[in-house]
């Protein structure tokens, strides 16, 4: 892999690297090839996203039927007080949190301290795994109001739709994450990577996942919720 | 990568950790302001404001080859031509249902907080 990059110059500029690197009758992109396929993996996830959000925007504009206030059917009460959306919100910065550990583990990942990344990837986990039980949480209060993917009390009938499926793709992507970050973080604690050579760089690919779910949910954050 | 990305300092992590706090933060309060032209324009800049972030620090991205980046991020532009397009459907199937069916006559209860 280091030779691949080396003889990808890494100073050539702009449109000229662009030129160089699909002409060069060789792999295109100077990077593991495990890594090129994630993102390639992701590119399609974001299609599949995108369609989703996309349904649902023309849903909600081509009903008659008022849209559902989002933020008071999200909001929670904090002391007596509705406070709107103070759930999502409370996800979002899990998620967020999460993202940091992740990309500190890739970090230390890469200065091949096993402890720190091991506890790091453990910790993103664990935030993952609440913010899939704080939806949980979240589906069943609107399931117990009488939301329901074909009607709802508060509004247009697309609305539960929208949501359940939106929310259910994406909160597969955390625990599917949750899983994935689990067992490499295992392997990096056992020493499976050293033995074949001592390369993190499948910290760094899992790390790709777990950003992109946190990427969806800031656009899902945008068009779902607040919009 | 290997050769000129993957050992940059913790500094530039801890800075995109705590601008996307502040940019949550502020997403969170655009839901305070009255639905219109500026809370949507702040929504739609907080969220590329972050989007943007964790794609170009925390995944890398702005250390990789133009090669990759145009591989990756160009295909997605398509998506707005749908966006486009499908909002114009909408609002033409809003309109005609409204022309041949009438306005809503639904009725709606206030979410009840629990």
């Amino acid at each position: 892999m280091s030779e691949a990059v080396l003889e990808h110059g890494a100073k050539t500029p702009g449109r000229e690297a662009l030129v160089e690197d699909w002409s060069r009758d060789k792999q295109v992109f100077g990077v593991p090839w495990g890594k090129a396929m994630m993102w390639i993996f992701l590119l399609s996830d974001t299609f599949i996203f995108s369609c989703f959000l996309v349904g649902y925007m023309m849903v909600r504009i081509s009903t008659t039927d008022p849209w559902p206030n989002p933020s008071e059917v999200f909001a929670l009460d904090a002391f007596g007080v509705p406070v709107p959306l103070l759930l999502i919100a409370i996800m979002t910065f899990i998620l967020i949190t999460s993202s940091g550990t992740m990309a500190l583990a890739v970090n230390m990942g890469y200065r091949k301290d096993r402890k720190k990344t091991f506890w790091l990837m453990v910790a993103t986990a664990v935030l993952g795994a609440s913010f899939v039980g704080m939806q949980a949480f979240e589906w069943t209060k609107l399931i117990s109001e009488g939301v329901r993917p074909w009607g709802n009390p508060f509004g247009a009938a697309q609305f539960g739709s929208s949501f359940f499926m939106i929310t259910g793709f994406h909160g597969m992507h955390v625990t599917a994450g949750v899983i994935y970050l689990l067992v490499v973080a295992f392997r990096v604690k056992n020493g499976f990577y050293e033995r074949r050579g001592g390369n993190y760089e499948i910290v760094e690919i899992a790390g790709l996942y777990w950003h992109f779910v946190d990427l969806v949910w800031v656009f899902i954050f945008a068009f779902f919720y607040l919009w | 990568m290997a050769a000129d990305g993957t050992q940059h300092p913790l500094k530039i992590y801890w800075i995109m950790w705590s601008a996307l706090f502040v940019l949550s933060t502020f997403s969170y309060l655009t839901d305070f302001m009255d639905r219109g032209l500026l809370r949507h324009f702040l929504i739609l800049l907080f969220m590329l404001a972050k989007a943007g972030g964790i794609v170009w620090i925390f995944m890398h991205m702005g250390w990789e080859r133009i090669a990759l980046k145009l591989a990756i991020l160009g295909p997605p532009v398509a998506i707005l031509v749908l966006i486009g397009l499908m909002s114009l459907e909408g609002h033409y199937v809003e309109g005609s249902r409204v022309e041949h069916y009438g306005e809503s006559t639904m009725e709606v209860e206030t979410p009840g907080h629990h």
